[in-house]
């Protein structure tokens, strides 16, 4: 794509072509380019190469997990009955998602509206996290296609998992909600926008809500398991508590973890307002994010303090839990403080990467690693189990990626709002003020070299 | 005076909901367990390790021929654990001790308060009134949650099926026997009467009168009388339970227990974080009001 751009491409950014006339949809999929012209692209890109490989081996082998059976397919072990769909498909990927709500509140509910360009790209990470994590779990689940059946057949309305179920379900329409702005824009449907528009309130509040209750539930799975989670993971009171509050940095440095690799890989697809934008928004979200590891750090030793478990830390397992908190939680805490304090982007991000692996690790320990300590051998996932999850997240790489390349998260829409607005002398836009222009005839090819 | 009537009627109807679901004055009772609830005690100091029950369980609820026969003694190697193959198994424990081996059958314990019951989002599972954890197969999702919520770590799964794959586990013979009035199948064929079925409040008081009478051959203890909030199978031994693969770390709580902190938490969180946040948004928006979405924010981030 760079290339293209460099020779005179205008990329997709408003409803119009650079003659002035309106783009079909076909164009707009085909980001501007003739189907020729885009394959070429394709090719041209190393990464999809990779993808290709994991989709050559990963694709017939997730189909032959339905064709024969989960026991071909995982570990199909009675004593870990949670392999790594669940427990890292679903349990880490849904705390990696957190962020939709938070910048969603951070918009509309504290009218952070500094923080928007960025609040699209959270509000995707949410939805397709979500989305992903029910993937993992159809591929985990014995009978995918009885998932509906808590919803409508019958009902368990004691256990934490009808509650997460639930609120999986209606948390994932309103991110579909939230995110269809967006789509609306894109393909060119004011009236929806507005329509959405009008319920944000009530969408980014049921938003904290179902986020509150079912990043907390998620935890309080484990509560079902005292004796079976290691104790140093474990804690009746604070579990629900442990997991909503690192689920908390773990969303807001997935974030800034997407918007890096959006920035330095698809620089071409990001305006000027997003660009001049990331750091600041990243120094931002990173201040929350030490704000809650902070907090995760404090509670998880509070629950250590409050069932007297210190002797745990003196044992192999307890090694391994210091690592997962130094490594994982107090490192990118003193990492990002030192890169917001000096402005060092470098290490905040540096710092977010190691806090969305503490937070992943964290899930499969609880879920995985440390799960039946006492059991005498431990469980190592074969082979099929492990490319299936490789594909699921490549698959989830691909959606992420042609999502972005098309619709308006990383750049703003370029076109007149159909809006009844108070006719006002015409004035220059005072700097830093977002006007949309009318027609776009923009080249990028006198970009700065960031492209 | 309708609307003195109507408010009359809310706050009627609102206090009966309110008092609807609790029935003691200070918290969500425990379930003691059915008064009329059937049991079996397992007396491990009598088991041979014979596996007759294990056989007997295989022909009465019709599961899959073994890998080896019943007769074959070297399965006694490793310890094993119930299977969706195998709803009972017996271990052997041990070996080594003057005395030994001990023996001791596995099976599911039919808990009062079970785990997997309470864990179970589509309500698989039921506790009958004779007191089997019994469940029903037809809404099975396959999530397998109950096996991470059983203290016991009893229910199995099919993985080997395709299109319907679901828990198995022991139902204390509920549908061909327990329905009638007869004991499991593996209680009938215990040729060591090791196995002794009955009134779970029966069943203690034996328990401890075996233990009363015979305190040399006994622990004074009687496993499943309060662990996990009591369960319908009872263990006696002669050696310490955690010795023939007993989990002495459990609670006498029910496993619920643990979780009710949370979800007490959840309608809370249901009530107050509507209003809370919206509050929130109502006072962070500026006096001009002018302060709408898609406009840039005048302040500088500091």
């Amino acid at each position: 794509m760079k290339n293209m751009i460099k020779h005179g491409l205008a990329v997709v950014d408003s409803p119009y072509d650079e003659s002035g006339k309106k783009r079909t949809v076909v164009q707009k999929l085909l980001l501007g380019l003739s189907p020729s012209q885009y394959l070429l692209q394709a090719f041209r890109n190393p990464f999809n190469w990779i993808l290709a490989a994991i989709f050559a081996i990963g694709i017939p082998i997730l189909l032959g997990r339905f064709v024969f059976g989960l026991a071909w397919a995982t570990s199909g072990s009675n004593d870990y009955p949670w392999g790594l769909f669940l427990g890292f498909g679903l349990f880490a990927m849904v705390p990696l998602s957190s962020s939709g709500f938070q910048l969603g509140t951070a918009c509309e509910i504290f009218g952070r509206h500094d923080l928007e360009p960025i609040e699209r790209l959270a509000l995707l990470n949410g939805l397709l996290g979500y989305f992903f994590a029910v993937v993992y779990l159809l591929a985990d689940l014995g009978q995918p296609w009885r998932l509906p059946y808590p919803m409508v057949v019958s009902f368990g309305p004691a256990a934490v998992l009808f509650l997460v179920a639930w609120h999986v379900a209606t948390y994932l329409s309103v991110q579909v909600a939230e995110v269809s702005t967006a789509f609306f824009e894109w393909i060119g449907f004011p009236a929806g926008k507005r329509g959405v528009r009008r319920i944000t309130l009530g969408l980014t509040v049921s938003g904290i809500i179902l986020s509150t209750l079912h990043q907390g539930a998620l935890g309080a799975l484990f509560t079902y398991a005292p004796g079976k989670v290691h104790p140093l993971w474990y804690s009746s009171s604070f579990q629900w508590l442990h997991f909503f509050v690192s689920s908390l940095p773990g969303g807001l440095c997935m974030v800034i973890t997407v918007s890096t690799i959006a920035y330095k890989f698809m620089g071409w697809r990001t305006d000027r307002r997003f660009k001049e934008a990331l750091d600041r928004c990243t120094v931002t979200l990173a201040k929350g994010a030490c704000m809650g590891i902070a907090t995760y750090i404090t509670i998880k030793l509070i629950g250590i303090a409050h069932d007297n478990k210190w002797s745990y830390l003196d044992s192999g397992w307890g090694q391994w839990f210091m690592l997962e908190i130094i490594v994982g939680f107090m490192l990118p805490l003193v990492l990002m403080t030192y890169g917001v304090h000096t402005r060092k982007m470098g290490v905040i991000r540096l710092g977010a990467f190691a806090t969305v692996f503490g937070v992943v690790l964290n899930r499969v320990n609880t879920a995985i690693i440390t799960f039946n300590w006492k059991l005498p051998e431990r469980e190592i996932p074969p082979w099929r189990e492990v490319v299936i999850s490789l594909t699921i997240f490549a698959i989830y790489i691909v959606v992420y990626r042609f999502i972005l390349y098309r619709l308006p998260i990383l750049y703003k829409w370029r076109q007149q709002e159909e809006e009844v607005t108070v006719t006002e002398a015409v004035t220059a836009p005072a700097a830093g003020h977002r006007e949309a222009s009318p027609v776009a005839v923009a080249s990028y090819s006198k970009m700065t070299k960031l492209d | 005076m309708k609307r003195r009537n109507f408010l009359k009627a809310c706050l009627i109807g609102g206090t009966t909901i309110a008092m609807g679901k609790t029935n003691k004055g200070w918290a969500s009772g425990s379930f003691e367990g059915y008064p009329e609830s059937m049991g079996v005690l397992v007396d491990t100091t009598r088991c041979i390790g014979c596996r007759s029950c294990e056989a007997a369980c295989n022909k009465e609820q019709k599961l899959p021929e073994p890998d080896t026969s019943f007769d074959d003694k070297s399965v006694f190697e490793e310890p094993r654990r119930p299977t969706a193959k195998a709803y009972t198994v017996v271990n052997q424990y041990e070996k080594e001790k003057p005395g030994g081996p001990v023996y001791r059958k596995v099976q599911c314990n039919h808990c009062n308060e079970p785990a997997c019951l309470t864990s179970c989002f589509v309500n698989a599972y039921t506790k009958t009134k004779e007191g089997a954890v019994i469940y029903n197969s037809k809404v099975c999702v396959g999530c397998r949650n109950c096996m991470i919520a059983c203290p016991f770590n009893v229910p199995g799964y099919d993985y080997e099926s395709v299109t319907n794959p679901v828990i198995k586990k022991c139902i204390l013979c509920y549908d061909t026997r327990l329905k009638v009035g007869k004991p499991p199948a593996c209680v009938d064929i215990c040729p060591q009467e090791a196995l002794t079925f009955g009134h779970r409040a029966d069943l203690i008081k034996i328990a401890h009168e075996r233990i009363r009478s015979n305190p040399d051959r006994y622990l004074d203890h009687v496993y499943g009388e309060k662990e996990v909030g009591g369960t319908s199978w009872l263990y006696l031994s002669g050696t310490e339970f955690d010795k023939i693969g007993f989990d002495p770390s459990l609670s006498n709580d029910p496993i619920i227990s643990n979780v009710k902190d949370f979800l007490g938490m959840v309608p809370m969180v249901l009530s107050i974080w509507p209003a809370l946040f919206s509050g929130i948004h109502l006072l962070s928006k500026h006096e001009s009001g002018g302060e709408g979405h898609d406009t840039e924010s005048k302040e500088e981030e500091p």
